[in-house]
């Protein structure tokens, strides 16, 4: 049984490190496949990395349910940080969600579970925050789509290993559709509804 | 103790989360109106409480801030906005677009080419491009979800019937990604160009109407036109009085009640580093002509 006070701490410095950490996810965001380093550091939780925290703290709040993937759910540690620090509610049904966690991708849920948004509020989507393995190395892919300056390229190990195929979807549900945010320890990418990606020399 | 204790940036922490989470859904759907809650800025509505919200969630202490109102760094709205980030969240200020990391404009571009590691921050009246033509929100919002922009082609071609050329001079239309029809806010037609494939990110606030909205960087940016009848940009076939420019965009002076008039560079950070770096033009004040003598003679 943890108690608060052994509860891995939030930010040290709560308004310029999640203002910190906001302009790295939005670069990301705005620039599809750029690799953006999170660098206020705070506790990280048992299965949470320190970049997914980082964006935690500075994102979530009681306005936003959150799905938690199982193994981040099981985990009494992460749901009690989680709840300490940004006091979002963590709801059980991923349709209803603002924000999903997801620490092992290979139990990501097929995509149209979650939120998609609907034509006339878009935004009311569910944004993925997924943790892989890394965002330096892996396999290519080629990246096109507003943000992009003609082909972005990243390399990346993820998982699922048919994640990019699976957010196709996002090509024929637009403007609805789902925003991706890879998290591999402090290394952030962003792949919006708008990206397509392709594996390289396919 | 009454002295009074701001947040960093003046918006409490709360309300910047909100913001955040609206902007990168607005960059995730370029030219969608995202909602936000909106809260009452210390500054009346009209005077940019949209793009100061925006700027105050995404303004950090490395950053530098540059403010204009019609292209000008010196007038009431943008000083006023300046001193409000300088007090607020102490940041450094310039007029130099070239030095600064966020820009918040109320209706102008900078002629000074924007670099990807810049913000462009619009203060916007009314966002929704159609709502002149339906006052509705509800049926507004069913037209961008249907992608039904015939409507934005009548009024267009009406100037046309009217005028024999697209009237339309500012607020011009454009499509951001081949999807959304978006109001640019009041800027002049003159610089929509520039916003298409434009290397800085561009954010859009407006308070009243509470809406987020953006154009992520290298996104296509078309102003709405037909065949025959082409999108142009406007300016005032003359060249600036103080510096000769022959591109920028230009302010008409009324210099006297018998006709006088001038046509200056509305963009002001511009205007002063070319005669800074020795152009001129028919009624430069002297020490720029003088320097430019001097650069002539020797």
């Amino acid at each position: 049984m943890t108690t608060i006070a052994e509860l891995p701490p939030g930010f040290a410095d709560k308004v310029l490190s999640a203002q910190s950490t906001f302009r790295s996810v939005m670069d990301a965001m705005a620039r599809p496949g750029s690799v953006q380093r999170i660098v206020p550091m705070a506790g990280a939780p048992d299965t949470m990395m320190r970049g997914t925290a980082a964006i935690a703290l500075t994102l979530f709040d009681h306005d936003t349910p959150l799905w938690l993937e199982a193994r981040m759910a099981e985990s009494s540690d992460v749901v009690k940080w989680l709840k300490f620090h940004t006091g979002a509610p963590v709801v059980q049904d991923c349709s209803i969600a603002s924000f999903a966690l997801i620490s092992d991708g290979a139990a990501l849920p097929p995509l149209e579970r979650f939120a998609l948004g609907t034509s006339e509020y878009p935004d009311r989507s569910t944004t993925l925050i997924i943790q892989v393995e890394s965002l330096v190395s892996g396999r290519g892919f080629e990246l096109r789509g507003p943000g992009i300056d003609g082909v972005a390229t990243l390399q990346a190990s993820v998982k699922p290993f048919d994640l990019f195929e699976r957010l196709h979807i996002n090509e024929a549900l637009f403007p609805r559709g789902i925003d991706v945010v890879l998290v591999a320890d402090d290394a952030v990418v962003a792949i919006p509804r708008t990206t397509r990606v392709v594996s390289k020399g396919s | 103790m009454n002295a009074p204790a701001y947040n960093f940036a003046y918006l409490d922490e709360q309300t910047k989360r909100m913001i955040r989470r609206a902007i990168l859904k607005a960059i995730a759907i370029p030219g969608y109106q995202v909602p936000f809650a909106s809260r009452e800025m210390p500054m009346p509505y009209g005077w940019g409480t949209g793009g100061v919200q925006v700027t105050a969630a995404i303004l950090g202490p490395q950053d530098v801030l540059k403010v204009i109102d019609q292209g000008s760094d010196d007038t009431t709205n943008a000083i006023s906005i300046r001193k409000f980030f300088a007090k607020t969240a102490g940041v450094a200020t310039t007029t130099a677009t070239d030095e600064a990391t966020v820009v918040q404009t109320r209706h102008r571009i900078p002629e000074t080419a924007l670099n990807a590691n810049q913000v462009l921050v619009y203060q916007v009246p009314i966002p929704e491009p159609l709502r002149f033509l339906e006052p509705r929100e509800t049926e507004t919002r069913r037209m961008h979800a249907l992608a039904e922009y015939g409507l934005m082609h009548v009024k267009l071609y009406e100037d046309i019937a009217r005028f024999g050329h697209i009237a339309t001079a500012y607020a011009y239309p454009v499509k951001v990604n081949a999807r959304y029809v978006m109001d640019p806010s009041p800027t002049p037609k003159f610089d929509n160009p520039k916003m298409d494939n434009c290397p800085a990110l561009q954010l859009f606030g407006a308070g009243r109407e509470k809406r987020i909205y953006a154009i992520p960087p290298y996104t296509q940016v078309v102003s709405l036109d037909f065949e025959d009848h082409p999108f142009e940009p406007y300016r005032f076939n003359a060249p600036c009085a103080l510096c000769g420019a022959e591109n920028s965009y230009l302010d008409e002076i009324v210099t006297d009640d018998k006709g006088g008039r001038m046509f200056v560079c509305s963009d002001t950070d511009y205007c002063e580093g070319r005669q800074a770096a020795g152009h001129h033009g028919a009624l430069s004040a002297a020490p720029y002509k003088e320097k430019a003598q001097e650069a002539s003679n020797g």
